[in-house]
């Protein structure tokens, strides 16, 4: 199924790709590399004066922007991995039809690319934690567990939609919008202890509810709850599993769907 | 132990387009909810006999390592497909194929360039793509930007590259390929002239390297003189697999519209005016075996039989001998002398090792005294000329020239 000798005989190519991504996402927008630390920026304003002043919504005391802010970090690097992950092989259909190489390092490059993002804006994060009274903790250390775990989601869902998006072109789509109903059913804007019981289950069925609260463990300082995490990421386990499984079964018609 | 080995190779494509319902992923959904029963048969993979078509028809053969096999077809036989399932990019629908070392694929100059990238970081990008691992790109580099003599341009991004530069930098990088076996698809030279002649060199290099070279190609040219196998595909079947000149011979047979002969026995219907009525038109090797086709070194003999309507003091036959693209090669007539009514045979017979390869026609003149024009009949015959076995490595491409006579030449130390 996963075929990890192949996967290491291609490593260069799979760099070749993150790093035209990078340089070519760059290049290509306005803002240049301020915009990695600016969209998480715009919408910490955004959410904070919509949910936190006009909503009113509880921050388990914590101030509310900073509280949003750790939230947002993974989800960005989540559903922007899963999208451009989505859509990548059937952008690279040009390449699919004329060359060999194993066809899985396509959707894992977008995943890889996106971590340089999420590295900056936490960098960002990380300086801005002292302005709103947040205390750097030995907690920080739980970050790469964390990150590792956003990061095999990621990968099993975008390579599952990409697979998807071959034989149903409109699959991207539908993902994007799927992607936007997930991020409210997250517990990111609110607490996780905002949700009733009646509605409990949803946070144990989602993967990334206890990794955002796992981020804002790690920068707030609330306490971990383990249990939690340790379910999560054996609910990416079995995304990545998953979705690589369906992949490699369609793998072979690749290049005649496309 | 063969380098390549196809046995009973088939694959199939079912058409119908691609705009069906099942399409996305929203008709599917309702397409399963109204019509259960059609959408099982679909995905059970059942199609109508309409909808398919073989692409390859139970193709099988070897190639053993270092062979450089040339594989000729028309457009839409299966040489593409041939090829892309041997890269590993198709699956066949029912046999097999079993490749035994490192592969390359050249199918297509450029592939994965990005245009916003520079020459620089498009030669890594694209040889990655192809395979190579950075260390060895790192070594070809200088070999690379040498080849495409593009050194002034390197950290330009290639978007701003003339349409040859870029060609030429894609070139580059799949020439320095060093796989075990390569399969190249049509991209034997691109660019100017001058640089089609420096690609064809390096394609007879390869050649020569040792390796293992599957080539597609619509230049029977190249295929001849790069080749010492070739095999001609038709509709998905195998026609011919052996010696590169035969290979081409029977397939330009196929498909091409010579006229090597014609005869009109009813009088009335025949070609011609009240001075002269035409009965036949042929042309044929002068060779002990007459039924083998024309080469260039093949004496040929040009007959026309025909009836004189009218008795003329001074006649005579003549040509125009024309290539088809229209270039007059060369003009000949016979003497005059007298002609009294009656049925004639006129045969004018050309030399071997005069005629360049190619498609050749004429037009017939039927002159009185005075250079007058008493009948004139164009074209009524269309037929070529070929190649003969060449040397490996001789000469890659077309023998330029209209004639290729075949010259005495002395050489000897001056004192």
């Amino acid at each position: 199924m996963l075929d990890l000798k192949e996967l290491w005989a291609y490593r260069d190519l799979l760099m070749v790709l993150i790093r035209r991504d990078i340089k070519v996402r760059y290049q290509q927008s306005v803002f240049g590399v301020a915009w990695v630390i600016l969209r998480p920026v715009l919408s910490m304003a955004i959410f904070t004066l919509v949910f936190g002043v006009f909503a009113r919504i509880p921050s388990d005391g914590y101030p509310y922007p900073l509280f949003v802010f750790a939230g947002l970090l993974p989800w960005i690097y989540f559903s922007t991995s899963v999208l451009s992950s989505g859509n990548s092989l059937v952008d690279s259909s040009g390449l699919i039809g004329k060359v060999y190489f194993p066809r899985l390092i396509i959707p894992m490059a977008p995943v890889a690319g996106g971590l340089i993002d999420l590295f900056v804006s936490m960098g960002f994060l990380f300086l801005l934690m002292p302005l709103f009274g947040a205390a750097w903790t030995a907690k920080l250390l739980a970050v790469p567990v964390l990150v590792l775990g956003v990061a095999v989601a990621a990968l099993g869902v975008g390579t599952l939609v990409s697979a998807l998006n071959v034989a149903y072109r409109d699959f991207g789509g539908i993902a994007g919008y799927a992607l936007q109903v997930w991020m409210y059913a997250t517990p990111i804007v609110y607490p996780e202890s905002l949700v009733p019981d009646r509605w409990r289950f949803l946070l144990l069925i989602n993967p990334m509810a206890p990794l955002v609260e796992g981020f804002r463990s790690a920068f707030l300082g609330k306490p971990f709850q383990v249990p939690s995490i340790g379910v999560s990421l054996a609910i990416s386990a079995v995304l990545f599993i998953a979705g690589v499984a369906y992949f490699g079964k369609v793998e072979r018609r690749f290049a005649d769907i496309i | 132990m063969p380098a390549i080995r196809v046995q009973n190779l088939s694959k199939e494509y079912i058409l119908g387009g691609r705009r069906r319902p099942q399409d996305t992923f929203r008709g599917m959904l309702a397409d399963a909810l109204l019509s259960p029963y059609r959408r099982y048969r679909r995905l059970a993979g059942d199609a109508l006999k309409e909808d398919r078509f073989l692409a390859l028809d139970d193709i099988s053969f070897e190639v053993a390592p270092g062979e450089v096999v040339g594989i000729i077809g028309r457009n839409g036989a299966g040489k593409s497909t041939l090829l892309k399932i041997l890269s590993r990019i198709t699956e066949p629908t029912s046999g097999r194929a079993e490749i035994a070392g490192r592969t390359g694929s050249l199918l297509e100059v450029g592939t994965g360039f990005h245009p916003e990238l520079t020459g620089r970081e498009n030669i890594y990008l694209n040889g990655s793509i192809l395979g190579m691992g950075k260390e060895e790109i790192r070594k070809k580099f200088d070999a690379i930007v040498d080849f495409a003599e593009v050194e002034k341009f390197l950290d330009t991004p290639v978007k701003h590259y003339s349409s040859g530069m870029y060609v030429r930098l894609a070139f580059a990088v799949a020439a320095h390929l060093e796989p075990e076996i390569l399969f190249v698809d049509e991209v034997l030279a691109v660019g100017d002239a001058q640089f089609q002649k420096k690609c064809l060199g390096r394609m007879g290099e390869i050649g020569r390297e040792g390796r293992t070279v599957i080539v597609v190609s619509h230049n029977m040219q190249v295929i001849q003189s790069l080749c010492a196998r070739a095999i001609w595909l038709n509709d998905g079947k195998m026609e011919y697999d052996g010696g590169p000149n035969s290979a081409v011979v029977a397939y330009s047979r196929s498909y091409s519209k010579s006229v090597s002969e014609q005869a009109w026995p009813d009088s009335d219907e025949a070609p011609g005016n009240e001075d002269i009525r035409l009965r036949s038109v042929r042309v044929v090797p002068d060779t002990e075996k007459p039924e083998e086709p024309i080469t260039v070194e093949s004496p040929f003999l040009m007959e026309f039989t025909f009836r004189v309507l009218a008795p003329r003091a001074v006649f005579f036959v003549g040509i125009h001998f024309r290539s088809v693209n229209g270039n007059i090669v060369f003009r000949s007539a016979a003497s005059p002398a007298a002609a009294p009514e009656g049925a004639y045979r006129s045969v004018c017979h050309v030399p071997g090792n005069l005629l360049n390869n190619g498609k050749y026609t004429l037009d017939l003149y039927f002159m009185r005294d005075g250079n007058v024009v008493l009948y004139k009949m164009e074209s009524p015959l269309v037929f070529e000329v070929f190649d003969t076995e060449k040397e490996a490595g001789h000469f890659i491409g077309d023998v330029p020239g209209v004639v290729r006579p075949s010259l005495r030449w002395d050489m000897e130390p001056l004192r």
